[in-house]
Parts: C-alpha cells; sequence; structure tokens
C-alpha cells in the first residue's frame, strides 16, 4: 500500500497478477504466472493439487511475498505486504473450511469479523444495520440462530456475507462447494453469479468441479505445475480441454470395466452405533450389508457419521453397540480377523490415518506383513532384505515416486502417499475393502490409479464399501449408492437408477 | 570461520544434490543427534560457568576439576562407571515407553519397589546357595518394578490417566511404602538411627568386576541397553511399538494389539528400573533404606531426554552424567562448593536439552534437498 491508493470505493473492480514467481528453497511454486481477472467477471482458477493455485491467491492475499511480479489491484500496482493491506484494499477471502465460531450467533460472528469491534457492543443498533445489510443481499440467513445450529449451506452463505458486510467486493473463493450438497452449491453460486452480473462484486473462484465452471464462470485460467498452462473464454472451451490442459500429457490409469455379478454377503452391519469425540452418538444404528463382488458407496455432506463408521471398521474407534459380520463371523478389528478376511483399508489422510510419518517407506507398505515370513524370520526377528526387496517390487508396480524406499514416507506427495497404501493394502487378495475419500486431495493420475485399483478389487470378487463425500467418485464407481444423514441410511438405490436430485435432498436432510 | 564452513558445504550440497544429496545431507539426522545435544550439554556447562563465577571461582578450574573428578585417574572412572550403572537401567524406564510416545518419569519409584522386592526375595530365601539367592533378587527387582511401571501404563490406557502424572505420584507411594515396611514390619531391631532391613548378607553380594572396584551392575546395565536397543530395532515387537509410537492410528488400522503392546513396554521399562534397585541393594547398600533414594530415577529422565531416547545412546550419555555426579566430592573439596552444586548443574543440563528439541530439522546446511 505504499504505491497508489485505495480504488473506487463503489463497484466492482479488477486484479492482476503480473510474471508471478515464487519460490520456496529450491523448490520453484510459481514460475512466471499471469492472471488477469476483469473487473464485474466470475474467474474460475483451475489445476491440480499442487499446480499452485492456492500459492498464486495467498500471494494475491498478502500471506507470501512473491519472489517476483507484480499485483494490480484495479489498475494500479500495489505492494501487499499482509492480508490487512488486502482487506484495506477490499480483497477478500473465503476459504474451504469454515472460520465461523459454532457456539455464536450469526450477528454475533459478523459483527466479531470487523476489525473495530467496539469494548461494548450496541447490540439493538447493530441488529438494526444488520437487518438493513441483508434486506440488500441476496442471501438470507437467520441472525439470530447459533452457527452450529444451522447447515452447511447456511453457513457457507454466512462466510460470503461476512466478507461482503466487510465491504470486500474482490472475494476469492477456495473451493467453495466442497462441503455442499449440489443443490446448495448451484444456489449459493447462482447468487454470487447475480450479484457480479450487477456489477457489485469480482470473484476468483479456485475450484476442481468443471461442472460449476461451466455453469458460472466467464473466465479461466489453469495452472500446471506452477506454470500457467491456459487461459481463455470458458463459452469457447469444452470441460475435455481445460482437463487436457491441467493434466497435460501425463497418462491416465485405464479403469477396467465392470464386470461380474454381485455374489454372496461378506460384509454385514446389524444396528452398529459410534459416539463422537465429545461423547454424542454419531452412527446411529445403522445396518448394511455388502455383498461380494459389489461397491456400496456411502454419500453425505462431511460430519454426518461417516468418519466415524469408518472409524468403528478401522479399529480406530470402539464400538458403542450392535453387529460387525465378516463373511459370518463377528468382526472387533483384530489384526487375526483382518488378517483371515483379508480385509484392506483406504482410509482418507492416508498420512494421519494410515502411516508413520517417520518411517520409511519400505516399512510403511510392510505394515500389515512384518510379523509373518519372509519379512520376519522365526517370528520375531526382522528381516531388513526382505522388507526392501518387497518395497522396490511394489515401488516400481504402483509407480510410487520416492527417491528410495529408505526414504522417510513423510516427504513423499500425498498422491505417492495414498499409492505406497494402496501397495500395501491391495498388494495381496482382497476380500473386503473399505475405503473412505481414498482420492480426498490427490492428482488426477493418483485419483485414475485408485480408482482402477478399486474397480479391479471389485471385479477380483471383493466387497467394496466406498464412503465418499464426492459424489461424482460414487457415481462412477459404485453400483449401490446409500445416503447417510445425522448417522443414519436415509436413502438407498441402485446406481443406474439413483435420481441426482433425490439422492441431494436426502443429502440435505428433506 | 563457521559462515565459511557452512558456505562450503552448501555449495557441495548442490553440486552433490545433481547425483544424489552429500554427506550432510545424507546423515543430517545422524550428525543432528550428536551435534544438538552435544551444543546444548556445552551451553549449560558455560552457563554453570557464569554460575560458578558468581561464587568468585574461576570458571576453568572448575572444568578441570570436573573433567578429573569425573575420568581423571583410573579412581575417579571407577566411581563414574558405579554411578553410570543404575542411571542406564533407570535411562531404560524413561526410553523404552518412549517409543510408544509415552512420558513415563516414575523410574525412582520402580527402583524403590525393585529394591525392596529383591531384598524381600533375599530375606526369604536365606541359606540357599548364593546363586539362587542373586537369581531370585533378579527376578524380584524385574517384576517388582515392572509392576510397578505397568500399573501406570494399565491407568492409562484403560482410565485414561496421563502416564506422566501417575508415574511421578507413584513414586512418592513407593517411598511411602518403602518407609513403612523399613520402619515397621521388615525393620531390622539392630538398625536403630536409620531404620532399615536386615542385611541380605555377605554371600549374596553380587560383588565387583575382578580387577575394578565397579561392581556387576555396570554389566546388567550394558546388556539390558544392548538388548532394548536390539528389541526396538530389529523384533517384530520393536516394529509394532514404533508403529504404535509413531501414529496410534496407523496401528489400529493394520490391527496391532495396543494394549499389549503399552503394558509389555511399561513391564520391561519398569523392570530395568527395578533391576537398578536389584543392584544398588546387592552391590552397594546390602540392605534396603531410605538411603535408595538417591535420585537415580530421577537423573535418569535426564539422560533419557539427552540420549534422545535412543537405548545405546543412553550408554555414554549415563557415563558422563555419573561423572558429572561423580566430580562433585571433589568440587566440594577443591572448590569449596556445595556438594549439590552438581545438581544445578543437572538442572541446566535438563532446560538446554528440552529447550534445544526445536532445533531439529532446522539447521539449513544439514537438511535433504529432495
Amino acid at each position: 500500500m505504499i504505491i497508489g491508493e485505495t480504488p473506487p470505493p463503489a463497484g466492482a473492480f479488477g486484479v492482476d497478477a503480473i510474471a508471478m514467481t515464487m519460490r520456496f528453497g529450491d523448490f520453484l511454486a510459481l514460475d512466471n504466472v499471469e492472471l488477469k481477472v476483469r473487473p464485474g467477471s466470475f474467474h474460475a482458477l483451475l489445476g491440480e493439487n499442487g499446480a499452485g493455485k492456492s500459492t498464486l491467491v495467498k500471494c494475491i492475499m498478502g500471506y507470501y511475498r512473491a519472489t517476483e511480479g507484480d499485483i494490480l489491484v484495479g489498475g494500479r500496482e500495489q505492494a501487499i505486504a499482509n492480508p490487512k493491506d488486502a482487506h484495506a484494499l477490499g480483497l477478500g477471502m473465503v476459504y474451504q473450511h469454515f472460520t465461523l465460531v459454532p457456539a455464536m450467533t450469526v450477528a454475533e460472528n459478523l459483527v466479531l469479523a470487523r476489525d473495530d469491534v467496539p469494548a461494548v457492543v450496541n447490540w439493538p443498533k447493530e441488529m438494526k444495520e444488520l437487518e438493513a445489510f441483508l434486506a440488500r443481499m441476496p442471501f438470507k440467513v437467520p441472525l439470530g440462530a447459533k452457527v452450529s445450529d444451522i447447515s452447511a449451506g447456511e453457513r457457507q452463505k454466512c462466510e460470503i456475507l461476512k466478507q461482503l458486510y466487510l465491504k470486500r467486493r474482490f472475494l476469492i473463493l477456495d473451493e467453495p462447494t466442497s462441503v455442499l450438497t449440489p443443490a446448495e452449491a448451484d444456489e449459493v453460486l447462482g447468487m454470487l453469479r447475480d450479484m457480479v452480473v450487477k456489477g457489485e462484486l469480482t470473484i476468483l473462484m479456485i475450484t476442481h468441479k468443471f461442472r460449476e465452471v461451466m455453469a458460472f464462470a466467464d473466465d479461466v485460467t489453469i495452472l500446471r505445475r506452477g506454470k500457467l498452462a491456459g487461459a481463455g473464454k470458458v463459452s469457447e472451451l469444452t470441460p475435455d480441454a481445460m482437463a487436457r490442459t491441467m493434466i497435460g500429457a501425463e497418462e491416465l490409469t485405464v479403469q477396467p470395466l465392470r464386470t461380474g455379478e454381485a455374489g454372496q454377503a461378506r460384509l454385514e452391519l446389524a444396528k452398529v452405533r459410534a459416539l463422537d469425540d465429545a461423547g454424542a452418538i454419531a452412527v446411529h444404528d445403522v445396518s448394511l450389508t455388502v455383498r461380494a463382488g459389489e461397491i456400496v458407496g456411502i454419500a453425505g455432506v462431511s460430519g454426518n457419521g461417516q468418519r466415524q463408521l469408518v472409524e468403528v471398521l478401522a479399529g480406530q474407534r470402539e464400538q458403542e453397540g450392535g453387529e460387525i459380520r465378516v463373511a459370518g463371523d463377528s468382526y472387533h478389528a483384530s489384526r487375526e480377523e483382518m488378517r483371515r478376511h483379508k480385509m484392506s483399508l483406504l482410509p482418507e489422510e492416508p498420512l494421519k490415518n494410515a502411516c508413520v510419518g517417520g518411517m520409511s517407506v519400505a516399512d510403511n507398505i510392510a505394515f500389515r506383513e512384518f510379523d509373518r515370513a519372509p519379512f520376519a524370520s522365526g517370528g520375531w526377528w526382522l528381516n531388513r532384505g526382505a522388507f526392501r526387496d518387497d518395497a522396490k517390487r511394489k515401488i516400481r508396480q504402483y509407480k510410487i515416486k520416492t527417491r528410495t524406499p529408505d526414504t522417510p514416507i513423510a516427504a513423499l506427495s500425498g498422491g505417492n502417499v495414498q499409492r505406497a497404501v494402496l501397495a500395501r493394502e491391495l498388494g495381496g487378495n482382497v476380500e473386503v475393502l473399505i475405503a473412505a475419500n481414498p482420492c480426498f486431495g490427490l492428482d488426477f493420475a493418483a485419483v485414475a490409479q485408485i480408482h482402477a485399483e478399486i474397480m479391479a478389487a471389485r471385479n477380483r470378487g471383493a466387497a467394496v464399501l466406498l464412503v465418499s463425500e464426492d459424489l461424482d467418485e460414487l457415481l462412477e464407481l459404485s453400483d449401490r449408492l446409500v445416503v447417510m444423514f445425522h448417522g443414519e441410511f436415509v436413502y438407498e438405490a441402485r446406481t443406474s437408477q439413483a435420481d441426482l436430485t433425490v439422492v441431494g435432498r436426502h443429502m440435505a436432510g428433506h | 570461520m563457521t559462515t565459511e564452513a557452512a558456505d562450503s558445504t552448501e555449495a557441495a550440497g548442490t553440486i552433490a544434490s545433481a547425483a544424489g544429496p552429500g554427506f550432510f545431507q545424507r546423515h543430517g539426522a545422524t550428525i543432528e543427534y550428536i551435534l544438538i545435544p552435544g551444543a546444548a550439554l556445552a551451553g549449560a556447562l558455560v552457563v554453570f560457568g557464569i554460575f560458578v563465577a558468581m561464587f568468585g571461582k574461576n570458571p576453568l578450574d572448575l572444568y578441570f576439576y570436573m573433567y578429573y573428578g569425573a575420568f581423571g585417574t583410573w579412581f575417579s572412572w571407577q566411581n563414574t562407571l558405579t554411578r553410570a550403572a543404575p542411571l542406564i537401567l533407570t535411562a531404560l524406564c524413561t526410553a523404552l515407553p518412549a517409543q510408544l510416545g509415552m512420558v513415563i518419569i516414575g523410574g525412582e519409584g520402580a527402583l524403590l519397589i525393585g529394591a525392596l522386592s529383591a531384598t524381600s526375595a533375599a530375606l526369604a530365601l536365606q541359606g540357599m546357595p548364593p546363586l539362587v539367592v542373586q537369581i531370585a533378587m533378579v527376578i524380584g527387582g524385574v517384576v517388582g518394578g515392572g509392576l510397578w511401571i505397568m500399573l501406570s501404563g494399565a491407568l492409562r490406557q484403560y482410565r485414561g490417566v496421563n502416564e506422566t502424572i501417575s508415574s511421578l505420584l507413584l513414586v512418592y507411594i513407593a517411598l511411602a511404602i518403602l518407609n513403612h515396611l523399613v520402619e515397621g514390619l521388615m525393620r531390622d531391631p539392630a538398625s536403630l538411627n536409620k531404620p532399615s532391613t536386615r542385611e541380605i548378607g555377605a554371600a549374596n553380594m553380587i560383588g565387583s568386576i575382578p580387577g575394578t572396584d565397579v561392581h556387576w551392575g555396570l554389566v546388567f546395565g550394558l546388556i539390558a541397553a544392548i538388548a532394548a536397543y536390539v528389541l526396538i530395532y530389529h523384533t517384530v515387537f520393536g516394529f509394532a511399538a514404533r508403529v504404535t509410537g509413531g501414529n496410534i492410528r496407523a496401528a489400529k488400522i493394520v490391527g496391532l494389539g495396543v494394549s499389549k503392546l503399552i503394558l509389555t513396554i511399561c513391564f520391561l521399562a519398569g523392570g530395568a528400573a527395578g533391576l537398578a534397585g536389584m543392584v544398588e541393594v546387592a552391590a552397594v547398600q546390602g540392605r534396603t533404606n531410605a538411603n535408595l533414594a538417591a535420585g537415580y530415577g530421577f537423573t535418569g529422565i535426564l539422560v533419557a531426554f539427552l540420549a534422545r531416547q535412543n537405548p545405546l545412546a543412553i550408554i555414554p550419555v549415563a557415563i558422563l552424567l555419573g561423572g558429572i555426579s561423580a566430580s562433585g566430592g571433589l568440587l566440594q573439596r577443591r572448590l569449596g562448593l556445595p556438594d549439590a552444586s552438581v545438581l544445578v548443574l543437572q538442572g541446566i543440563i535438563f532446560v538446554f536439552v528440552l529447550a534445544s528439541d526445536a532445533l531439529y530439522g532446522r539447521i539449513g546446511f544439514l537438511k535433504g534437498k529432495s
């Protein structure tokens, strides 16, 4: 904020980032990237994980100082040294995850966000002003309701309203719809789109959903590995063309065709109940049967008990009630049972849930088998050579990018950590596979490979339970679809016959 | 000088990174494990020097007498090694649970209970051949101390009680039990000034390593430390423990029996400290009394942290700390410092070692360039 002055106080303005380069040590996160967001436009920023989208946006918001490059706000060069400068210029950001205080009301959250909260808040006056403000806005939110009581869609609206309340007129949205149902996403983005058309707002949205880009954005900028891969008008592009620009020449694993019919019941849940960390019931007496050679998908907005259900199956959480049977036997997630029934688990965030970051790739790959020959001699002495040989073979087979088998697994990228877990869990025979958001945050190549492996396991006769927040993933892979809401299964259908509107309605609890 | 060295290293690293990481990068972690505790120790000595200078003593004299009192002569070496023996064992009481991510600081309690059980075993078997008595004492010490720390592990696993707090509080309970028995049920009527149990008998003492004044406890310690290292790094059990300690969620997802691991490791840890208590009885005191609460259990915590919980590194660190405590007497005689001033040094070292934890992975020229 040394050069130039604040842009005019009303109406939308554009932001240009010119020749942005960002270096973290030896790593080049952004290489001479250009981004031009026209005033009063809805601009989408596309790219795989690690393509540099977040880095670019953080440079604009003043969280990072770009190594080289300039930022123009409303056509004037601005030195944005910190987020405060960005806010003063009218730039605002909405994050993927909520930043509201759950125990406070919507009104309190809005007032709290201001820089100049008075020591004693004159609530009658503030409420009157807030109501006047809301009257001008396209969204309606209940001002007096506690944030913990309102739905995810309403919370996301609050986040956006907060930015508008703070008079930000250039909004950066970081994957804003990842926690919303398709209907909620359409509603929120549609309203924002209206404000953009009226010339009140400019929007830059980070996303990986082509559907949203096609429906709402005017322009698109695509990054690939820190470089500008393409930019243009959405009306002149197809999703295929954008996808090709995003992933470049990389070859994706081809997913095998769905073959074979479902066989006998393999995994049965009967009135399974589990509590969350606070001791409230998160999984409410759910029953489900997954048969051999079948993928059952569990859909739902995050936080409806899916995580707790998977944790019970993975042995990471106590089961409060009900019964789980695998191939007819009672199951309590012990090592012996997992082994006998050839169970595999692909959890979300594999580094947090399935790996020890400080141990080597080879060690992590051996977690399931280390206590048996050839890894252990006589059942107790570790045979280091066997660890390395097995790891080398699996690293090649599963295309894990690592310098050596002895590299700590925490040094690998997210996609490669999940590939290592994939090698461990699917390297042998699989009869029951439980996967939870296995592709969350991974790049295209890794996603294609994981989807192909899951489908292949199904075709070989495994019973697959796939829990995902990504409806597209579930529609692509599952044979049957179940919707989970408030800890209960509220809808079930064959995927081929599922109606997306009905699924979305159940996800939202209607 | 230092900058120059760092610069040239960095240049070498950059060139080498084309073909593979340079020497400093490849061994960065190992070098850090030596460099950082070493620097913390040096820093603590400097601060202790300032402390001593405030008493009007020359810090250089201090460093000389400390060296002389610890490692200067064969006599001081023997004194040092004798003190190092129980420290190796009590350090294992902290280092083994640390592999599971647990912080156990109650080695002193396990030592006392171990001493008490070993003494009881010896007194119950009076008249048996010495070897039988000695083996019974080892078993008594290990089992007594092992169960004591296992209690902490069980409280944590089944009742959610923090193991650090419970193990510390158990020290005071152990001390109370010891005093109660020594002054009551097990009291030797002949011990008037210092209530003690009866002597275990000269024949049942384990004696010294031939040609030295160092008792066999040192060998016990060395064997225990090496066995602990092999257990942790080369066996299936140790692998499971490291998985559990590294990430308990990962351990559960592959179905490892976490409770069993915690109880077993706690038993072994307490067993090591209990063995230290047995050694103190069978090689030094010959009986159990309040003298046993000499702080070996607490110094063991310091040894384990300074050795970064590595069972092999515990051996040299215990010898170093044994040396520091051995030099206390000389400091008193030659410099007129209070005997307890080495405890001040120990405290300063502990603070430095804990603070130096923040440096790991932050030393520029040791970083890998992946």
